[in-house]
């Protein structure tokens, strides 16, 4: 049996047990927005505003700590939200990379004097969406979630109002973040007009119990379903906004959406392939095949023709989210494992590489070029090792966690027997060395243009903890990946096929 | 009884949302585009919660208070891109392509 502490959900106490962690970042969040409004105009002011969101973030965290060790899990089927490590293994990424966005913002909002005060209770709006996304057990649930992400990060990417980039890419990702949630929707439509029920778990079971396997009208849902997270997490063919939304906004924002945006959708797409589609699982499975095929190849080889560091790291996080999608195509406990370690690490490595930019670039640093970066090696040596580690990792190369988190999704893959896919993923690995390395060579091979020529990298104060941060912990979950994974696969486990109890069972309740 | 008639309804109006999100170019176009598509949306549920039970009809106030939310953040970024580009032509938004 499972040990722990049993939560009935459908109580008003068990509920307010359940969501601490989404409690504390909302109350925090109405707190930073007051506190905003009374006190903005100042360094110290919008100082004070970051650390009361890093003390909630981290609050929070604690709060995700205490559920899991008390083992808290649901009492029969949980109705809008659940318990399980899965959900908490997903809102501990997703609070990581808030923390080290809001780290990185510290100095990079004052020199950009992107002084908006409503920055940092957005960002908490936004985590709050993202845990709703993760938790959820119900469709409506995980739709609310990604309204309430999605609708705080098209603000986040236009913030800089001064920036027409900036602009554009808040416009361009409001109206395809729109059209692809009208997409969700209507998915989760077809999908209730199916079974007759929203939550995750009943679906399941109506799907088994009603024998819809191929019933027109789910099987439609679940193509809606799947086009409207392929809009969110970027995957090609539907990543025609992700490039540009990436370039235009600002970078804290940029890793913030790399990041969290996309481990909230894939936490949110697996719980409910696995859970309330793991019936139809062949149909998906092929599905997701051809996009995790076409997303990893497409992304690399655009990335290979891009000149310009922020735009290749664009296109880099699209053949990331096909590395993503290459985990969950199994369908299996294993995959699910695979798919949040890589997930953190790829949350590290990605907060990492962006903060490098944000350091060494000015005025949004869209026009940053590989060979800007020559010699900086013999200028800013640790600023250069810092960048070689995240994008090694990136590449995958052994001894990073990059190379850990590949090697367990070909695990899973290959223990699937899609040995095509595994092929795929190599190759497309092999491609991204083209563009990652480049990179690398020119920082230790190439001697700088002339003496003052990296005077302007800035990686002050906070930023520099989560450059030695994010460094040391890809090259520790490198080398000594077993409690990361441990606890990944923790999570995975929960997301395990559930069959409908039988008639005979139910006898016995 | 209705059901059928309904359900065809609310595909051809989210159609016609897609369609225009597609081939229209001005901003507050394709916004309204978007509205269509979950409106029609909100259609398809509340014709299958005449079958299904009140939990569809419960969603639709959920998507209408998201619609609007959207709506308050989607012309906020409309107008901010005016004051830059003077257009809201998305053929002639195009700084960032490539």
């Amino acid at each position: 049996m499972i040990s722990g502490v049993v939560l009935d959900l459908s109580n008003i106490l068990g509920v307010l047990i359940a969501l601490r962690p989404e409690i504390i970042i909302t109350l925090a969040a109405l707190a930073v927005t007051v506190l905003a409004a009374w006190r903005h105009k100042t360094v110290d002011d919008r100082q004070t505003a970051a650390w009361v969101t890093i003390i909630a973030l981290a609050v929070a965290q604690g709060s995700v700590g205490f559920l899991w060790y008390q083992g808290y899990h649901p009492f029969g089927v949980s109705p809008m939200v659940t318990v399980d490590y899965f959900r908490l293994a997903s809102a501990t990424i997703i609070l990581l990379g808030a923390l080290l966005t809001v780290l990185l913002s510290l100095s990079y909002v004052e020199r950009e004097r992107l002084w908006a005060p409503e920055y940092y209770a957005l960002l908490l709006l936004a985590v709050a969406g993202m845990l709703f996304m993760a938790a959820g057990s119900d469709l409506v649930t995980i739709f609310l979630g990604l309204e309430l992400m999605s609708v705080s990060v098209y603000v986040l990417a236009g913030i800089n109002r001064r920036s027409q980039h900036s602009a554009e890419a808040a416009l361009k990702y409001f109206l395809l973040g729109a059209f692809a949630s009208a997409f969700l929707l209507y998915g989760i439509a077809l999908t209730y007009g199916a079974t007759g029920t929203t939550n995750l778990l009943l679906i399941n079971f109506q799907v088994q119990s009603l024998a819809l396997q191929s019933n027109v009208m789910l099987l439609l849902g679940l193509g809606l379903l799947l086009v409207g997270f392929g809009f969110k997490v970027a995957a090609v063919p539907f990543h025609m906004w992700a490039p540009d939304v990436y370039d235009g906004a600002p970078t804290p924002v940029t890793a913030f959406m790399a990041a969290g945006v996309k481990a909230a959708g894939f936490a949110a797409l697996a719980r409910v392939l696995l859970t309330a589609f793991i019936s139809v699982a062949p149909v998906w499975q092929e599905a997701l095949w051809w996009l995790a095929a076409v997303t990893m190849i497409a992304g690399n080889l655009v990335a290979l023709a891009q000149r310009n560091i922020k735009r290749m790291l664009a296109y880099s996080s699209i053949a990331h989210a096909g590395y993503l999608l290459a985990a969950l195509a199994p369908g299996t406990v294993v995959g699910a494992a695979a798919l949040l370690f890589y997930g953190l690490a790829y949350t590290l490595m990605t907060l990492g590489a962006f903060t490098v930019l944000a350091g060494a670039g000015r005025d949004g640093e869209r026009t940053l070029k590989v060979d800007d970066l020559a010699g900086l090696a013999e200028r800013r040596p640790w600023v250069a090792a810092a960048l070689t580690v995240f994008l090694l990792s990136l590449l995958g190369f052994p001894g990073t966690a990059g190379f850990m988190g590949k090697w367990y999704i070909l695990q899973a893959i290959v223990d699937a027997r899609q040995i095509t896919l595994a092929v795929v993923l190599v190759a497309a690995s092999v491609i991204s060395a083209g563009y990652y390395l480049p990179i690398i060579m020119a920082m230790y091979m190439k001697p700088a243009p002339s003496a003052d020529s990296h005077a302007g990298v800035q990686v002050v104060g906070a930023a520099r903890w989560v450059l030695g941060v994010t460094a040391i912990l890809l090259v520790l979950f490198g080398v000594w990946p077993n409690a990361a994974m441990n606890l990944a696969q923790r999570g995975g486990s929960d997301l395990r096929p559930i069959r409908a109890p039988s008639a005979q069972e139910e006898h016995q309740h | 009884m209705l059901l059928q008639p309904a359900l065809v309804v609310s595909a051809v109006l989210f159609a016609l949302g897609v369609a225009g999100v597609l081939l229209r170019r001005n901003a507050i176009v394709i916004f309204m585009c978007v509205e269509l598509m979950l409106n029609a949306v909100n259609l398809t549920f509340v014709a299958l919660a005449q079958q299904l039970g009140p939990e569809g009809q419960v969603v639709v106030f959920f998507v209408m208070a998201v619609a609007a939310a959207e709506a308050a953040v989607g012309l906020a970024i409309v107008i901010g891109i005016y004051r830059h580009d003077q257009t809201l032509d998305l053929g002639n938004i195009n700084l960032l392509s490539g």
